[in-house]
Formats: structure tokens, C-alpha cells, sequence
């Protein structure tokens, strides 16, 4: 009872899934390079990316339905699946986050800037490593680091709330800049949510690999 | 939850090759458990020695304790028939008498044991129908039709009857649905799912998913060892052994 096809069928849906994990951080890095530089175009493309990631979350969803409804996988195999159905919808929102930072840079090139001591690239990058080591635990079925993703969630959350102080004190001070802050604020929640969704993809991992659910800091495995 | 069935260090030959190992396990009393395993692993051989049938085949030895209820089932001066009664068996194919009505099937347990009231026996041969929900639909042919004149589906539900007819506490199926089709293994899935409330059932099985859907515990043999013995979820979700693993995912076997 060799299940050569259905193994198959597991690395093919592995496949697909990390694609589309490589496409979700790719516009998340554009929607960024964008904001750094006010750059129209790179928003324009962010916005066009987004239907093929939309698009390879149905693909996702549909190997993993045939695999559920034609293998009947069980154990790892099944959690695995299970782990895949999550991961992709998370993926997904991460490219939903990337569409919002660059729907915010839209409207922020036509405002005058406001001057904040805000590093969005810094919280930009550690949000993107996340979402990279969490794809490669899942590319590697490795727990230890998937754990680390977890570890770094507060401190896009500490950063997400400085910018928070940081820009309502402009926006109180400096009125008159107050929309460029308020993008700013709203860009650095939409990196947040993306360390969030990285955070929700480590979860699975661990799930997939160890069997344990390390969610709402359930059980430490 | 009392152990209905106590397992200890039983080992079990076919000549000089031994077909089980030191196995141990408790079987809980009106659960159904699953022994699932690949060919060869031991699991048929494991049932049989809980009703004494292994002991039957040419050249064949057992050693080990088991208990069933109250009951040492290899103690010296214990009979095989006794014990046959307290623990029903069914077999991958129904083997209905070909020869009997469909009344006398389900009788002829009791017949054998000498029992004779004619409206007692009638009470228990339509209450064994009834728990083996196929009094429905032989209840107008009782006498005319022969056991062998059912389908396939409704022969296994005879033979599981018959079994219920000298009121055993456990029953053994040993691939009670493997030879019928999807309509019929359901119906089978559903009636084992009722008679635990009232008998322990122990089910050999090569499938699966049938394990998953009837069991509330399984145990995993190999090579005439028994490898794991847990909650059915956690077998098929996160079982302990690797081999366990490999195997219910298809990677050997």
C-alpha cells in the first residue's frame, strides 16, 4: 500500500503553496519600496499581483478538498492538509495587507509629509523576515524555527504601538500633516497584521511537524 | 470504565513460528476496539485467542493469560464451548447454515444447548433479528427462506444474529464488512455502533476509515507485536509510534 500518487499529490500542494507564499512576500516588499519612495507604478503593480495570489488561493483550496475527499490522508498527512487550508487563507491576507499599504501610498503622494520619527522599513523588515522563515520552516517541516517566527510577534507589536504614540502626537502637533500621518499609522498596522499572519503560518507549522497546538499560547511544545 | 478484557503476555504459535509476542492490552467493556495491522501482523490470530479458536488449527499454541469479565479462559478446566459462549464470533464471510431457515440460524445456538420452549425461542430469535436490524426485512419469511437465500449484506447480518442469539458479553468480527458493498458495510458500521451499548466488540479490519468511524480505541500490530493501543483520535491524528505513523499514512505495509 505504496501511496505514490497521493504523495505526490502532498508535495505538489506543498509546491503550490510556497509559490504563492513567495508571491505574497514579494508584495509586501513592493508595497514597502513603494512607500519608501512614493512610488506610483510599484503600487499600480502590487495591485495586479494581487489577483494571482487571489487566484492560487483557489488552486491551493482545491488540491487540498481532492486530497481530503479522494486519500482520506491521515496523521501527519492530514495535518499537514489542515495546515495547508490555513497557510493559504493567511497567505492570501498577507496580500491583502501589501494591496492596503499601497492604497495608502496612493493617497499619500498627494499630501504633504509629515515629519515623524517612525522607522517603517525596520518594522517593515522584520515583518517580511517572519513571513520568509515561516515559509522556509514550512519548505523545511522545522519547528525550532517556526518557534522564532512566534518570538518576534511582540516586537512588531511594540513598534506598531511607538508609531502609533509617534504619529498621534504629529497628526496633534502638525495638523496640517495630519492625513500623511494617519497613512503611516494605518501602513504600519497593515505590517502588524502581516507579522500576525506570519505568526499564524508558524503556528500551523508547529502543528503539522509536532502534532501540538501552540495557539493562544495553549501549550508550550 | 472496567476492562472487560485483560490481556497479559500472550504469545501464540503456528508450529515453531510464533505469531504474537508478549502482547498486553485491557479491552474496555462496551467500546468497540479496532486491531488494525498489515497482513501477516498477527490480528486475526489475536482475536481468535479470545474465544479459544486459535487453539483449534493443527500445531498451534498459546501461553499467556487472558480474562474475560470474571472469567480465566485458559485455566485448566475451563472448555472452549464455554467460553465460545460468552464471546461471539464473525467471520469476513458470512457463513450462514445453508440448509436452515433463517429462524433456525439464529436458533440453532441455543438449540444445540438443549433449549426447547418454543415461545422463548421465538422472543429470541426476533430479538436477535432486531439488534441485527434485519428483523424488518426477513420478519414475513422467518420459516419459508433459507439463511443462504439473503444478499451478501443481510447473510452477515444473520451471522451476527446467530452470534446474538446465546447472548455473549463480547463479539469478534474479524473483517465483518470487507467482502460488501458500500450500502451494506454501512449498515454493518451502524449495528456495531448500537451493539456497543450493550456487548464489548473487538473488530479486526484492514480499513482504515472504518476503524475511524466504529472504534473508540485501536490497536496497531506488526509482525505479531502489538506497536500502539490508544484512543482512536489519537491514533489517527498523532499516534506516538513511528511506525504506527508510517503505516496508517501509507509510507509501508
Amino acid at each position: 500500500m505504496s501511496r505514490t500518487r497521493f504523495h505526490q499529490g502532498l508535495d505538489e500542494l506543498k509546491q503550490k503553496l510556497l509559490t504563492m507564499g513567495g508571491m505574497a512576500e514579494q508584495a509586501v516588499d513592493r508595497a514597502v519600496l513603494a512607500f519608501q519612495n512614493r512610488d506610483i507604478s510599484l503600487c499600480e503593480r502590487v495591485l495586479r499581483d494581487e489577483a494571482n495570489i487571489n487566484a492560487a488561493e483557489r488552486e491551493v483550496d482545491e488540491m487540498a478538498l481532492d486530497l481530503l475527499a479522494m486519500q482520506q490522508p491521515m496523521a501527519v498527512d492530514l495535518r499537514f492538509i489542515l495546515a495547508c487550508i490555513k497557510i493559504n487563507s493567511d497567505l492570501e491576507r498577507v496580500g491583502d495587507q501589501a494591496v492596503n499599504i499601497a492604497e495608502r501610498v496612493m493617497d499619500m503622494v498627494n499630501n504633504p509629509r509629515a515629519d515623524l520619527n517612525v522607522d517603517i522599513p525596520r518594522m517593515a523588515s522584520i515583518a517580511i523576515n517572519m513571513v520568509r522563515d515561516a515559509l522556509n520552516s514550512f519548505l523545511t517541516a522545522d519547528a525550532e524555527m517556526a518557534r522564532s517566527v512566534l518570538e518576534r510577534d511582540d516586537l512588531v507589536d511594540n513598534m506598531n504601538h511607538e508609531i502609533f504614540e509617534a504619529t498621534d502626537f504629529a497628526m496633534t502637533h502638525s495638523p496640517e500633516t495630519h492625513r500623511d500621518a494617519l497613512d503611516t499609522m494605518i501602513v504600519a498596522r497593515n505590517l502588524e497584521r502581516v507579522a500576525d499572519h506570519a505568526t499564524n503560518i508558524a503556528e500551523d507549522v508547529i502543528f503539522w511537524v509536532r502534532g501540538a497546538d501552540v495557539r493562544h499560547h495553549a501549550n508550550k511544545a | 470504565m472496567d476492562a472487560e478484557i485483560q490481556v497479559q503476555q500472550l504469545n501464540a504459535w503456528f508450529g515453531s513460528t510464533q505469531a504474537l509476542h508478549d502482547i498486553s492490552l485491557d479491552i474496555q467493556e462496551k467500546h468497540t476496539t479496532a486491531i488494525i495491522g498489515p497482513s501477516g501482523c498477527g490480528k486475526s490470530t489475536f482475536v481468535r485467542c479470545l474465544n479459544r479458536m486459535h487453539e483449534t488449527l493443527p500445531n498451534t499454541r498459546v501461553e499467556g493469560k487472558v480474562r474475560i469479565g470474571d472469567l480465566d479462559i485458559y485455566a485448566r478446566g475451563i472448555s472452549p464451548v464455554s467460553v465460545r459462549r460468552r464471546v461471539g464470533m464473525v467471520f469476513q464471510k458470512a457463513n450462514p447454515f445453508p440448509t436452515m431457515s433463517i429462524y433456525d440460524n439464529v436458533a440453532a445456538g441455543l438449540k444445540l444447548n438443549g433449549f426447547r420452549n418454543r415461545r422463548e425461542l421465538d422472543g429470541v430469535v426476533e430479538r436477535s433479528l432486531r439488534q441485527a436490524a434485519l428483523w424488518d426485512e426477513v420478519k414475513d419469511s422467518l420459516k419459508k427462506k433459507s439463511g443462504a437465500s439473503l444478499s451478501g449484506g443481510q447473510q452477515q447480518r444473520l451471522c451476527i444474529a446467530r452470534a446474538l442469539a446465546v447472548e455473549p458479553d463480547v463479539l469478534l468480527m474479524d473483517e465483518p464488512a470487507s467482502a460488501l458493498d458500500p450500502i451494506s458495510t454501512a449498515k454493518i458500521e451502524d449495528l456495531i455502533f448500537e451493539l456497543k451499548k450493550q456487548y464489548t466488540v473487538v473488530i479486526v479490519t484492514h480499513n482504515m476509515q472504518q476503524a475511524a468511524r466504529v472504534a473508540e480505541f485501536t490497536a496497531f500490530f506488526l509482525m505479531g507485536n502489538l506497536v500502539e493501543f490508544d484512543k482512536t483520535e489519537k491514533m489517527f491524528t498523532t499516534p506516538s509510534d513511528k511506525r504506527t505513523e508510517d503505516y496508517i499514512t501509507g509510507r509501508f505495509g
